[in-house]
Parts: structure tokens; C-alpha cells; sequence
């Protein structure tokens, strides 16, 4: 396969940045997309030139490392992570844009490399339980139905990469915050903290410039673990009805 | 900033406003949807002016009617509050965004199709509502007490070919808005559930295609009916 790549290329976060088009000759279709970017960072490199920063970590689709907006969509055409992504789902020829995640909250780094710290924020606000420490305790010590554990755990399955925030028209974190609100807010050992948790989560996620939802549902379709919707409803309950009885004022 | 002020301000709360003053102002419609079916009664307008004698006295329907002043200015001015917002949120845009894979078309544009309906909202209030409230209007007398006769002024204003039209195309962007609007608004109240939302998205459904084309029809049919 023969493509061209349009890719944008910024120094800094100072750096203004722009496009800058690669061509991609000799693309094996069973390439990775991320392995397609690494055999031009190593033609970039053998002539001397800054290779493409991009980030990147397990490439098994689990660390919620690697980003990218390809061709107008989070993690290209499939819904996935880019590192699970492979050249079979382009066509010879094609030209291929890529732009990094565009959000106040995630400022870029360097090229295709945004911090993504925000994130780890409105967790440390109240993305939480309290433990006892002392003895192990039991296995299965506290009851937790299937359908409930179920539903932790779907919410659970969200690696933070960023797509929902990516995909979204308002640059809003609601799907992945509210997928943090709910595995905790749905099991007995997150109770504790429930409605403190709802409101920093909340407080945090807005300090740092995300958007507001519009209920497109861009960030459900978009996002690699299938992360539903139906979460940030729930994340809406527990706010609201946090809010009205909890003790914080 | 006091809690209530606090939660107000937080894009949830913002989002909450919406969704309240969008389900009143969708009660509105279909009260106001209802009372408007009168026009179809072929009687000169007797049963409509008698009813518009009491949407305008009724202290109840008063009390009413200041909530959706209320609702409309709420939902205008949260909008422009959360649209300043989240343009804030993304200050650089992307170059090529494929949008319409992932989402729909009114989802995506309920600010455009809001602004369009505020346009036909101002046409709307100015031709008939002002018009009722501190305009002339011609009295009518029915079984011995007077009516203002604003079936006359209707009758009167939708022979004009322009804004049948105008009535008409706007009716179809608020269908696109409610498509969108109705089921968001309970998503937003967290009222989200495997057993109810399928029901709401289709009642939802049905909502934006009558409630609209009912009321595209009554310019219609009062235009073709006044020859």
C-alpha cells in the first residue's frame, strides 16, 4: 500500500504547529497502525529528521495509552484503540489525516502527544474507596449480585484513553468521569464515599475545562471499551441527589 | 457561593436547567397544541375566541403562562451559557471531524435549530401574542358577552402565502430540535433505565413528528379554507 499522511507537527506546547505530509510507501495491510507510524519514524530518523511523538505504551489495546484522531474520528474507523487498529481498514492510495486529541484539558505536549493528566485528577478528587488495613479479608465476605457486579465492572472497563472527550462536539470528560462515579458508586465498598465522591468528581472534571454533555452520544460510539451512556445518567443522579442530602456545603 | 449557587454553575446543574425548562416548554406545546385544535372546528372561530378568553383570564393558566416566560428565557440564556462553555473547552479545532458517523445530524446542531426557532418565536409572539396582550383586536359578541375575535386575526394573517411558509419551515426545525431534545432532557435528569427509555425514545419519536406537523397544518389549513 502507498498512502499519504497528513500529520500535525508541533515542537511545544508554545510551538503554534501545523500539517506536514509525509508519503508512506511499502504499507503491509496486516500493519498496525502504530507499527505503519514507526517504520516512518525510523525513515524519518535515518535522514536526520525529528521522528513523529506519539504515545504508546501495552499496544494490546488495554493501557488506554495511545490516541490519535484519524481521519476526523478518535482511534480512526473502527471502534477501537489505534494500537488494535490495522492498515487492512484503508485502501491504497488513501490519505490519512492525524491530529492529536483537541481539548483545553489536554494540551499538547508535542505532536500527537497531549497530556492527559486532567484525567488523573478528578480520580485522585474522589476516584477512591477507604480500606481497613490488618488481616486479608475473605473472599466473597460481601454479597454483590451478578447483575451489579456486571455493571461495575462494563463501567470498569474504561481505560481512560480520551476518545470520549476526543469524539465530543463540547470537549466534555462526562463519559469517562461518570464511568469512575459509577463502578465505585455501584458496589457496597464505594458507599462511604458515595455522594463526596459524586460532587468532587463533578467539581473537578468542570475546574478543569471539559465541556458540557449534549447527549450526541459521539463518546459511546467512539469509545474502544464500550463504555454506555447510561452511566453518565447515572453519574447525573448521583450528583443531584448528592448535592441535595450530602453534608458538604 | 452557596451550594445551591454552586451546583447551578457546575455544567451538570447548567445541563439540569435545560432539561426542566425543555420539559415544560414541551408541556406548553402540548397544551398549547390542543387548545389550537379549536381552529379545525369550522364554527367562525366561536370555540376558539371563547377558549383564548380563557387561557387570558384564568388565574391558574396565568400562573402557568409566567413559567414558560420563565422556561423560555431560562433555556435561551442557559444555552448561551453552555455553548460559550464548551466552544471554551476545544480552543483549537480539529481539521477534518467526522461527526456524522458517530452521531446525529440535531444532536449536533440544537443551538442552530434553537436559534431558528427563537427567530420564528419573535415573528410568532409579535404577530399574534403582542397583538392579543395591547393590540387592536375587533370584538365579537356570542350569546350576549364579548369576545376578543382573534380567530378574525389569524384567519386574516395566514392568507398571507409567506408566512404559511415561514410557519411551515419552522415547524420542521422544531421537530429536528424536539427529535433530539425530548429523550435528552430525560437523559440529563439521570433518568436512564433498560425498562423506560425505550418507551420515552418512542414517544419522543411520535412527539416531534405530530406536534409539530399538527401545528403546521393549522396555517395550512386556514390559507386553503379562507378562498
Amino acid at each position: 500500500m502507498k498512502l499519504t499522511l497528513k500529520i500535525w507537527r508541533q515542537k511545544n506546547a508554545a510551538d503554534q504547529g501545523g500539517f506536514v505530509t509525509y508519503v508512506a510507501d511499502h504499507v503491509s495491510k496486516d500493519m498496525s497502525f502504530l507499527e505503519m507510524l514507526d517504520v516512518l519514524n525510523d525513515q524519518l530518523t535515518e535522514k536526520g529528521e525529528d521522528p513523529v511523538h506519539f504515545d504508546h505504551d501495552c499496544r494490546e489495546g488495554i493501557c488506554g495509552m495511545c490516541s490519535l484522531y484519524i481521519n476526523g474520528k478518535p482511534h480512526g474507523p473502527q471502534q477501537t484503540t489505534t494500537c488494535q487498529l490495522h492498515m487492512r481498514s484503508f485502501s491504497d492510495g488513501e490519505t490519512i489525516t492525524i491530529e492529536p486529541w483537541r481539548a483545553k484539558a489536554f494540551p499538547v505536549v508535542k505532536d500527537l502527544v497531549v497530556n492527559r493528566s486532567a484525567f488523573d485528577r478528578i480520580i485522585q478528587a474522589g476516584g477512591y474507596v477507604s480500606v481497613n488495613t490488618g488481616g486479608v479479608p475473605d473472599a466473597n465476605e460481601i454479597p454483590i449480585s451478578k447483575t451489579v457486579a456486571d455493571l461495575a465492572m462494563d463501567a470498569a472497563q474504561c481505560i481512560g484513553c480520551g476518545a470520549c472527550v476526543a469524539a465530543c462536539k463540547n470537549a466534555s470528560a462526562m463519559l469517562f468521569t461518570s464511568a469512575k462515579v459509577s463502578q465505585l458508586a455501584l458496589l457496597p465498598q464505594g458507599q462511604v464515599e458515595r455522594k463526596t465522591r459524586a460532587e468532587k468528581m463533578v467539581a473537578q472534571m468542570d475546574a478543569e475545562g471539559f465541556g458540557a454533555c449534549t447527549n450526541t452520544g459521539a463518546c459511546e460510539a467512539e469509545c474502544p471499551k464500550g463504555i454506555s451512556i447510561t452511566n453518565i445518567a447515572r453519574m447525573n443522579r448521583e450528583y443531584f441527589s448528592a448535592v441535595v442530602s450530602s453534608d458538604n456545603m | 457561593m452557596t451550594w445551591v449557587t454552586k451546583t447551578l454553575n457546575s455544567t451538570l446543574g447548567r445541563k439540569l436547567i435545560m432539561a426542566l425548562t425543555g420539559l415544560f416548554l414541551i408541556l406548553f406545546l402540548t397544551g398549547h397544541v390542543s387548545g389550537n385544535l379549536l381552529l379545525f372546528k369550522g364554527d367562525g372561530g366561536q370555540a376558539f375566541n371563547m377558549y383564548a378568553k380563557f387561557m387570558t383570564t384564568n388565574p391558574a393558566v396565568k400562573l402557568l403562562s409566567y413559567l414558560t416566560y420563565i422556561s423560555v428565557i431560562g433555556h435561551i440564556v442557559y444555552s448561551i451559557f453552555l455553548t460559550q462553555h464548551n466552544k471554551s473547552a476545544r480552543p483549537v479545532s480539529y481539521s477534518t471531524s467526522n461527526g456524522s458517523s458517530n452521531s446525529a445530524w440535531s444532536s449536533r446542531n440544537m443551538g442552530v435549530l434553537g436559534t431558528i426557532i427563537l427567530i420564528f418565536l419573535v415573528v410568532h409572539l409579535q404577530g399574534f401574542w403582542a397583538k392579543m396582550h395591547w393590540g387592536e383586536v375587533p370584538m365579537v359578541t356570542y350569546e350576549g358577552e364579548e369576545y376578543k375575535n382573534l380567530y378574525l386575526i389569524v384567519s386574516e394573517a395566514f392568507k398571507q402565502v409567506w408566512l404559511v411558509a415561514l410557519y411551515v419551515v419552522s415547524m420542521v426545525f422544531l421537530g429536528f430540535h424536539l427529535s433530539h431534545g425530548f429523550a435528552s432532557a430525560f437523559q440529563t435528569l439521570g433518568l436512564n433505565h433498560k425498562k423506560y427509555s425505550p418507551a420515552i425514545k418512542v414517544v419522543g419519536m411520535i412527539y416531534c413528528i405530530l406536534v409539530p406537523a399538527l401545528f403546521a397544518s393549522m396555517p395550512l389549513y386556514i390559507h386553503f379554507t379562507s378562498y
